[in-house]
């Protein structure tokens, strides 16, 4: 027996079945980036091409380092999602399912690696 | 029955048939440079730990970084972040119920083009 009527369960879904959350997401995350990338392309940029020293000063200094940090978490996120909805657009059955598990898990790989080489030059 | 006169139905239009407008090319950019980038993103954070590891790392990967296939790869993907970072604002507008008439949409698109293309040249002389 459902105890939950037809239209409880439908209702505020939609045809993708999940209802605005992805889009919702995407669009915090995307608000977020519009912050933090220009700030971090102009501390990347400057760091790019300088020697090992000055690269770890700058990324042990605790603001590039927590905007390295959130750009990572952040950016992967909203990476991992958007090739989530391309996937779903092109792909159909096991396909589907085997990069949309690659790019999740390539998406945490990055954020990983890139957390890790941060804590060690920061801490 | 099963003669049965066929309904002549419309198709729906199709890519290959579709004229070429400014707002669906820059749609499909959004697309690829969102996810082009990731080539950038692999580039930086490999430098990253290689600059966490050691002395002998780091001469790799920033060798790797600052030779011409590096100054390729980052500068495409400096343009490919200031696009998609256009037209992520774009479609921000667009939700929000602005800008979707044609004449508007258009500008947009070419906006995002030539802005884009602005703001990487500017970016790369800030951190010359």
């Amino acid at each position: 027996m459902r105890y939950l009527t037809a239209r409880k369960r439908a209702e505020g879904k939609g045809a993708a079945h999940t209802g605005t959350g992805h889009h919702w997401s995407m669009t915090v995350s995307a608000v977020a980036l519009a912050f933090l990338v220009p700030v971090w392309l102009y501390i990347f940029g400057r760091a790019l091409g300088q020697s090992r020293d000055a690269v770890l000063e700058t990324f042990a200094s605790p603001f590039p380092a927590i905007l390295t940090g959130l750009l990572l978490v952040v950016g992967m996120r909203h990476f991992a999602m958007g090739a989530t909805m391309m996937i779903e657009d092109y792909v159909r059955g096991t396909a589907r399912k085997m990069l949309v598990i690659f790019v999740i898990s390539l998406a945490w790989m990055i954020g990983a690696v890139g957390i890790f080489a941060l804590a060690k030059i920061a801490l | 029955m099963a003669e049965a006169k066929r309904v002549e139905r419309p198709l729906s239009p199709h890519i290959q048939i579709y004229r070429w407008q400014v707002p669906m090319l820059t749609s499909i950019l959004t697309r690829v440079t969102g996810h082009a980038l990731v080539a950038g993103v692999l580039l930086a954070v490999w430098w990253l730990l290689a600059a966490a590891t050691s002395d002998e790392y780091f001469t790799v990967a920033n060798t790797v970084a600052t030779s011409w296939f590096g100054d390729l790869v980052f500068t495409g993907s400096l343009w490919a972040v200031w696009y998609h970072y256009l037209a992520g604002l774009r479609h921000l507008y667009y939700d929000a119920g602005h800008g979707l008439d044609i004449p508007t949409a258009e500008k947009l698109g070419w906006t995002c083009i030539i802005g884009s293309v602005v703001l990487t040249v500017i970016t790369i002389l800030l951190v010359q």
